[in-house]
């Protein structure tokens, strides 16, 4: 039995856990046809031509983990980010550990989409938001959407701001030899509120773990969302990361993707711009080495006047690894005075690695300003010659070139100390002490 | 202290460097002067190890060491500093974070520990004061957005924290105004000693009435076709490099 199969057969089993006469049953009932007819994505699409999941496919995932495992803190702390004081969402093999979370009522809800579809005081956002931008065409989204029935929620209402940055944790214990999570986050960010959330899927072991993730974000009039996403993952973890993001008038949301580990990783991120002077920003590190494979499929959909997006992906690529970058840009015809930037930049350190890199401008106004740009070279071998003619040796003048490529991106991190543990993972990545904290 | 014997160098098969004979002694500045495209930034990038140049003939000695097969980095260790015509931008990495790791690194290959933290900063204090750098600059990322001016000024900045036995300086003049001239030659000119040497290599006899010269030379197309003291420079200035041409295809 192939996945799509064993997935659709499972989903009568599935039914026999949640709530039939929830509305949002019927969101799953439609889902699930949706992806029996379409089933997993092909290289056939043009959208996937070099991103494959036939070998996922043939992998025998255990759609529900069997047992509740437990861990203890110690033993993975070393994934939180434990410098400062954050609100923590975890969950251990795709259930919610409350033991090893910390969340909060406290005029903003920072819990459980379990807790939001069954609880009744939820049930109004549920019904506004939940599955109203997220794709219900997209055949890996309407996977997740007939499975949904655990993830983060989070709810920060008019003009309100968390205490602390909210952490969502997704650990895999390898407890099953191979394990499919489906995990569904809603974000809602009303009017002039404001978050910072910090989103990690972890493996603990070398078992196989496929996680098809959808997260829907939606962000008020003058709301300001940083959401950053670390993927360093074990080398047998494999992750679909579907994101859509709405935005109202003068919102500002800033999206950052680290791509530091996993053996593949997709990455759908899609802004919709919902309002005007909206501003929109997707920033990516990716240092891939080994075989992995990382793919960025951006979109950005500018609905309406006198708003920007700004786009920067940066990629180093070593070994046999292979990245993609695709950058969809559409501009409605309303969508006058429009400010797009999209920035590509590659280093491709071995001759077995591979990028390749796809702008995408779908331009139908005619007053805008849309610029994209995308670099794949080698070291700038002047520029390593400048560091070694200073005393500093190949490997660390040639570590500093890469962290000096990247670090634009990491400039607009505003959590400083999760900016210093991008920077010291970059450094391990790198395999260099250059005598200070980079 | 740096010995120099009928070195021939070339790029991509193309010879440069034509067999150039250069003797430097401890406690001189010589001047390197030329016409473009004359071989004088390759010599410099040469001694300094850069490695797409091949080195067809000759040796370059260093204190009595064949430096042949020295990677750059060596060679900086060794002693040889390279003042860039265009140094490079470094985002993220700051003035003061970049000399640490340039100083220690070199430490390390000489076998001494990391200097302590007081002491660092002590140094940085007092070569940021001989060059007017002010203590904001040195927190800005290296060479980025800096100007013409500013970067020649790190560049003299960083040759005075590393204290080389050997430093050449590759067009440093070139970009400068008057008032960045004179505060980059005056830390030049603070940085001799009788232990260290100099080459200044420059287009324009200008930086020469700063940083007097020892000695000058003129390359040609990758000669040393004449040799003398500070007033070739002058001859040079007033008469240009016409009649040195003719001199050498003569």
């Amino acid at each position: 039995m192939d996945l799509k199969e064993k997935l659709i057969s499972s989903f009568l089993a599935f039914e026999n856990n949640v709530d039939l006469d929830h509305p949002v049953h019927e969101v799953r009932s439609e889902a699930i046809k949706n992806f029996e007819i379409k089933g997993f994505p092909s290289k056939k699409e043009e959208a996937w031509k070099y991103t494959s999941l036939n070998s996922l496919q043939k992998v025998d995932f255990s759609i529900f983990p069997k047992e509740e495992s437990t861990l203890e803190y110690k033993d993975v702390k070393k994934y939180f980010l434990h410098e400062i004081d954050t609100y923590k969402i975890v969950f251990v093999d795709g259930v919610y550990s409350s033991y090893l979370s910390e969340t909060t009522h406290d005029g903003v809800d920072v819990c459980l989409m379990s807790s939001a579809f069954s609880k009744p005081m939820f049930r109004q956002v549920i019904e506004v938001y939940f599955n109203k931008v997220a794709s219900k065409d997209e055949s890996l989204t309407t996977l997740n959407t007939a499975f949904c029935k655990e993830g983060a929620y989070i709810y920060i209402p008019k003009n309100k701001m968390p205490k602390k940055p909210i952490q969502i944790l997704h650990l895999a214990t390898g407890n099953e030899a191979a394990l499919m999570l489906q995990p569904r986050n809603l974000v809602v960010v009303e009017d002039n509120a404001e978050v910072q959330i910090i989103e990690r899927h972890q493996s603990l072991t070398e078992n196989e773990v496929f996680t098809n993730s959808v997260t829907e974000i939606y962000a008020g009039k003058d709301a300001i969302v940083d959401y950053y996403k670390v993927q360093n993952d074990a080398p047998t973890a494999s992750l679909v990361d579907n994101t859509y993001i709405s935005q109202k008038d003068n919102s500002v949301v800033r999206v950052h993707t680290f791509s530091f580990g996993g053996k593949l990783i997709r990455n759908n991120l899609n802004f919709y711009q919902n309002g005007e002077r909206i501003d929109s920003t997707l920033k990516g590190v990716t240092i891939l080495g080994d075989k992995q494979h990382v793919d960025h499929h951006t979109l950005v959909h500018h609905r309406q006047p006198n708003c920007e997006s700004h786009q920067d992906y940066k990629g180093i690529f070593g070994d046999s690894s292979t990245g993609v970058f695709n950058g969809k840009i559409i501009v409605d015809k309303i969508a006058q005075k429009t400010d797009a930037f999209q920035q590509n930049n590659n280093i491709l350190l071995s001759d077995r690695a591979t990028i390749n890199s796809k702008p995408q401008l779908e331009i139908f106004a005619d007053d805008v300003k849309c610029s994209h740009g995308c670099t794949i070279g080698q070291l700038d071998e002047d520029a390593l010659f400048y560091l070694r003619s200073r005393g500093i040796p190949k490997k660390e003048a040639t570590a500093l070139l890469m962290y000096a490529f990247a670090n634009n991106v990491l400039a607009s991190v505003r959590i400083p100390e999760l900016k210093a543990r991008i920077n010291k993972i970059i450094a391990n990545k790198l395999g260099v002490r250059v005598g200070f904290d980079l | 202290m740096l010995e120099i014997k009928n070195l021939h160098a070339s790029v991509e098969d193309k010879e440069i460097l034509k067999g150039i004979d250069l003797k430097v002694n401890a406690g001189e500045v010589h001047a390197i002067m030329g016409p473009n495209g004359s071989g004088k930034s390759t010599l410099a990038s040469v001694i300094a190890g850069k490695e797409e140049f091949e080195v067809e003939e000759g040796n370059i000695m260093l204190e009595g060491e064949d430096l042949e097969d020295l990677a750059p980095e060596e060679r900086a260790h060794k002693g040889i500093f390279l003042s860039f015509q265009y140094p490079v931008e470094i985002p993220g990495v700051s003035v003061t974070n970049f000399i640490k790791t340039a100083i220690n690194e070199s430490r390390k290959a000489r076998g001494l520990e990391e200097m302590p933290a007081n002491e660092m900063l002590k140094k940085i204090r007092e070569k940021s004061e001989l060059l007017e750098i002010d203590r904001k600059f040195l927190s800005r990322s290296l060479n980025e957005g800096f100007s013409g001016g500013e970067k020649k000024r790190n560049e003299i900045f960083q040759m005075a924290m590393m204290e080389p036995k050997l430093a050449i300086l590759d067009e440093t003049d070139s970009g400068l105004d008057i008032d960045a001239l004179r505060i980059v030659a005056n830390g030049v000119n603070k940085l001799r000693n009788k232990d260290n040497a100099i080459i200044v290599i420059t287009h324009y006899q200008r930086l020469l009435d700063y940083i007097v010269p020892d000695y000058v030379h003129v390359l040609y197309n990758g000669k040393i076709v004449k040799s003398g003291t500070k007033e070739l420079a002058l001859e040079l200035e007033e008469k240009g490099y016409d009649w040195i041409k003719q001199e050498a295809t003569v």
